[in-house]
């Protein structure tokens, strides 16, 4: 992430996304752990995580982006996500009840309270994070062969 | 709440379970994908045939997802429909893996294939199992979403534009569902089915409630492609890979129109003359329709997808009419047409995958190089014409009676038209592909490999047996049971509310 690199947008660009992806990065991970006790959640955390990565795409091209996060793990990532989100659901269980909130609920507002739900939201935030990457790599890479004439 | 009721989140679980394994683990290790998906498929199955036999011990069963008390919280019920409507789904989605495990090896990702595959199913299982209005929305997108990216999963330019048509052309139904969701919502102020039934009887039914029938009649038979809103399926059923196809055309478009619009009509909302008579002129107007474009197609797989429409027909001509016969006789058609279209469409594949061409003037005497396909094909054509002992037959039959003694005649002659118009067309199929002289340029071709053979020749044992639902002792355990959900109309809601309490 120099800004001498030959690809990607130009100098002032790639400094204030220097200075900015960090920062909106933490907040999309501020707004996936709070999302019990306070607007947004797993999805909208996602989005914003997502798209610092989107950022450092858009500002440095392909290859930069890949070293900090790939396609390979983005898609991990998801998988991995939805497994946590079914595994949290499947662990309800063992109170009797398919999602049932198995953990003592705490005192709200508090990060440590609401049960089951904050780890809900990291394992969506994971998803959608990874996901939207992994969409957005999708649709900038894919190339249609010229249709032939015959 | 029974102990045997946690079953019911199972059939949403383990597929949707199935599908992340296999997307988390199925690229690293090389055999994974088939032995967890045919494995995970075979446990569904036999769930499906456990839920059967619950049903019969308990009555109706319901679920209340997370303890949160019903009708507030999002409910889950199983009932005679909803196990009937599993077992077909299940046993199909079963077949057609066994059969993908040697034909998806010319795609180079099998593994998106299951993950897809599985999301589809656990989709379809939702939507069936589910007792909450919006549920049944999110879960109907999750199976319809899963399965544009499987029309699409060749990613040829003919195969991204059907699959790109199907999106818009569904999503257009979804939204007509949504709204017609929203409106109920506000007009009932409850989401959970029983409930609104209950709520909608007592507010009596106005003009919204015809609002909703007509937004719910556009947008289920959009999934279910009735003919004025039929024109995605021709596209999007033959570009898929042939498994895909057969899901499609063999479940899909029950679970996601038939089952919930009858669902819909039947238990909430509650079926009125004018409806009636609305869903069996589309039904007629699809049955003939649907053959008649089927009859000129030379490309194998499309002329099924339009027999597809045809046959969609038949089940909403008989659910529509709203006699005990009629529904029996529809939904046991709903079976039947799952079991021989996804067996034709699993054939077209075989074809496809020996000769590597769909067109039948480039056919011809298929049956002394690949016997199993051919004998398989063979059952299933007089299957879907309504050749005696097979299948087609009794559920056209039942059709036809019932149609008769409720004194529709003009109905029950476009019903046999329609049925000999298939037989038509289904001898075409035969003469050009499988009969006749053998071609130069494909006397070297192969049958096809040991698993496909398996899966076909299982569902052509169903063909040839499927007529045995219909006597005395299983009737009743089966068919009988999915008849009367449908029957106690509005009734619905009180039987399941004293399940809940």
């Amino acid at each position: 992430m120099s800004k001498e690199d030959e690809k990607g947008m130009s100098l002032i660009v790639k400094t204030i996304t220097r200075l900015t992806v960090g920062l909106i990065l933490l907040y999309g991970l501020y707004i996936v752990f709070h999302g019990h006790g306070s607007p947004g959640g797993g999805f909208t955390g996602g989005v914003i995580i997502a798209l610092s990565f989107i950022h450092l795409m858009l500002a440095y091209g392909k290859e930069v982006a890949f070293r900090k996060l790939s396609e390979a793990a983005a898609s991990f990532f998801v998988s991995l996500g939805a497994i946590l989100f079914l595994a949290i659901a499947l662990l309800g269980f063992t109170g009797g009840y398919f999602f049932l909130n198995f953990i003592p609920k705490g005192e709200p507002f508090r990060l440590f309270s609401a049960g089951i739900i904050p780890l809900c939201d990291i394992a969506i935030g994971l998803i959608v994070g990874a996901g939207l990457f992994a969409i957005f790599v999708a649709l900038v890479s894919l190339k249609l062969e010229p249709e032939r004439k015959e | 709440m029974i102990t045997a009721s946690n079953i019911i989140p199972l059939f949403v679980a383990i597929p949707l379970a199935g599908a992340f394994l296999i997307s988390l683990l199925g690229k690293r290790i090389k055999r994974l994908p088939d032995v967890l998906g045919v494995s995970v498929a075979l446990i569904l199955c036999g769930l499906s045939l456990l839920s059967v036999r619950l049903y019969s011990i308990y009555g109706i069963l319901t679920y209340s997802v997370g303890a949160w008390k019903l009708p507030i919280g999002i409910g889950m019920v199983l009932d005679g429909l909803t196990s009937f409507m599993l077992v077909t789904i299940n046993l199909i989605a079963f077949c057609i893996v066994v059969y993908s495990v040697n034909y998806m090896e010319r795609y180079t990702a099998k593994w998106s294939f299951y993950t897809l595959f599985f999301l589809m199913v656990g989709g379809m299982n939702g939507v069936v199992i589910t007792g909450d209005m919006f549920n049944l929305f999110v879960l109907l997108e999750i199976a319809a979403v899963a399965s544009y990216a499987l029309v699409a999963f060749g990613t040829d330019r003919h195969e991204l534009e059907a699959a790109f048509k199907y999106a818009i052309m569904s999503t257009v139904g979804s939204l007509f569902i949504l709204l017609g969701i929203a409106l109920l919502y506000s007009y009932t102020s409850t989401l959970n089915m029983a409930d609104m039934a209950n709520i909608l009887a007592q507010k009596g039914t106005g003009n919204i409630t015809l609002m909703v029938s007509v937004l719910f009649l556009m947008g289920f038979g959009l999934k279910a492609a009735l003919v004025p809103f039929h024109a995605w399926l021709p596209d999007a059923h033959p570009s898929a890979p042939a498994p895909i196809s057969a899901m499609l055309s063999g479940v899909l478009i029950k679970a996601l129109g038939i089952y919930a619009l009858c669902r819909i009509f039947y238990n909430v909302i509650g079926l009125s003359p004018t409806l009636s008579s609305v869903l069996m002129f589309l039904g007629t107007l699809s049955m003939v329709v649907g053959v008649l474009l089927a009859i000129g197609q030379w490309d194998l797989k499309r002329l099924l997808a339009y027999h597809s429409i045809s046959q969609i027909g038949y089940v909403v001509l008989g659910i529509g009419l709203g006699t005990p016969l009629g529904i029996l006789g529809g939904l046991f058609h709903l079976f039947n047409h799952s079991v021989f279209k996804s067996l034709l469409f699993l054939n077209s594949g075989a074809v496809e995958y020996s000769t590597g061409t769909r067109d039948l003037q480039k056919m011809g005497g298929l049956t002394s190089r690949m016997p199993v396909t051919g004998t398989t094909n063979l059952v299933a054509s007089m299957s879907i014409s309504g050749i005696p002992p097979f299948n087609g037959f009794w559920s056209k039959l039942i059709i036809i009676i019932a149609v008769v003694q409720a004194g529709r005649f003009g109905y029950a002659f476009w019903a046999v038209l329609a049925s000999l118009l298939t037989l038509a067309s289904f001898m075409k199929v035969m003469k050009y592909a499988f009969f006749g002289e053998l071609r130069e340029n494909l006397s070297r071709i192969r049958e096809a490999p040991l698993f496909m053979k398996l899966s076909m020749g299982a569902l052509a044992f169903l063909c040839v047996v499927g007529g045995l639902l219909l006597l005395p002792g299983v009737k009743e355990v089966f068919l009988q049971r999915a008849t009367d959900v449908l029957l106690e109309g509005t009734e619905y809601a009180v039987i399941v509310l004293k399940g809940i309490k």
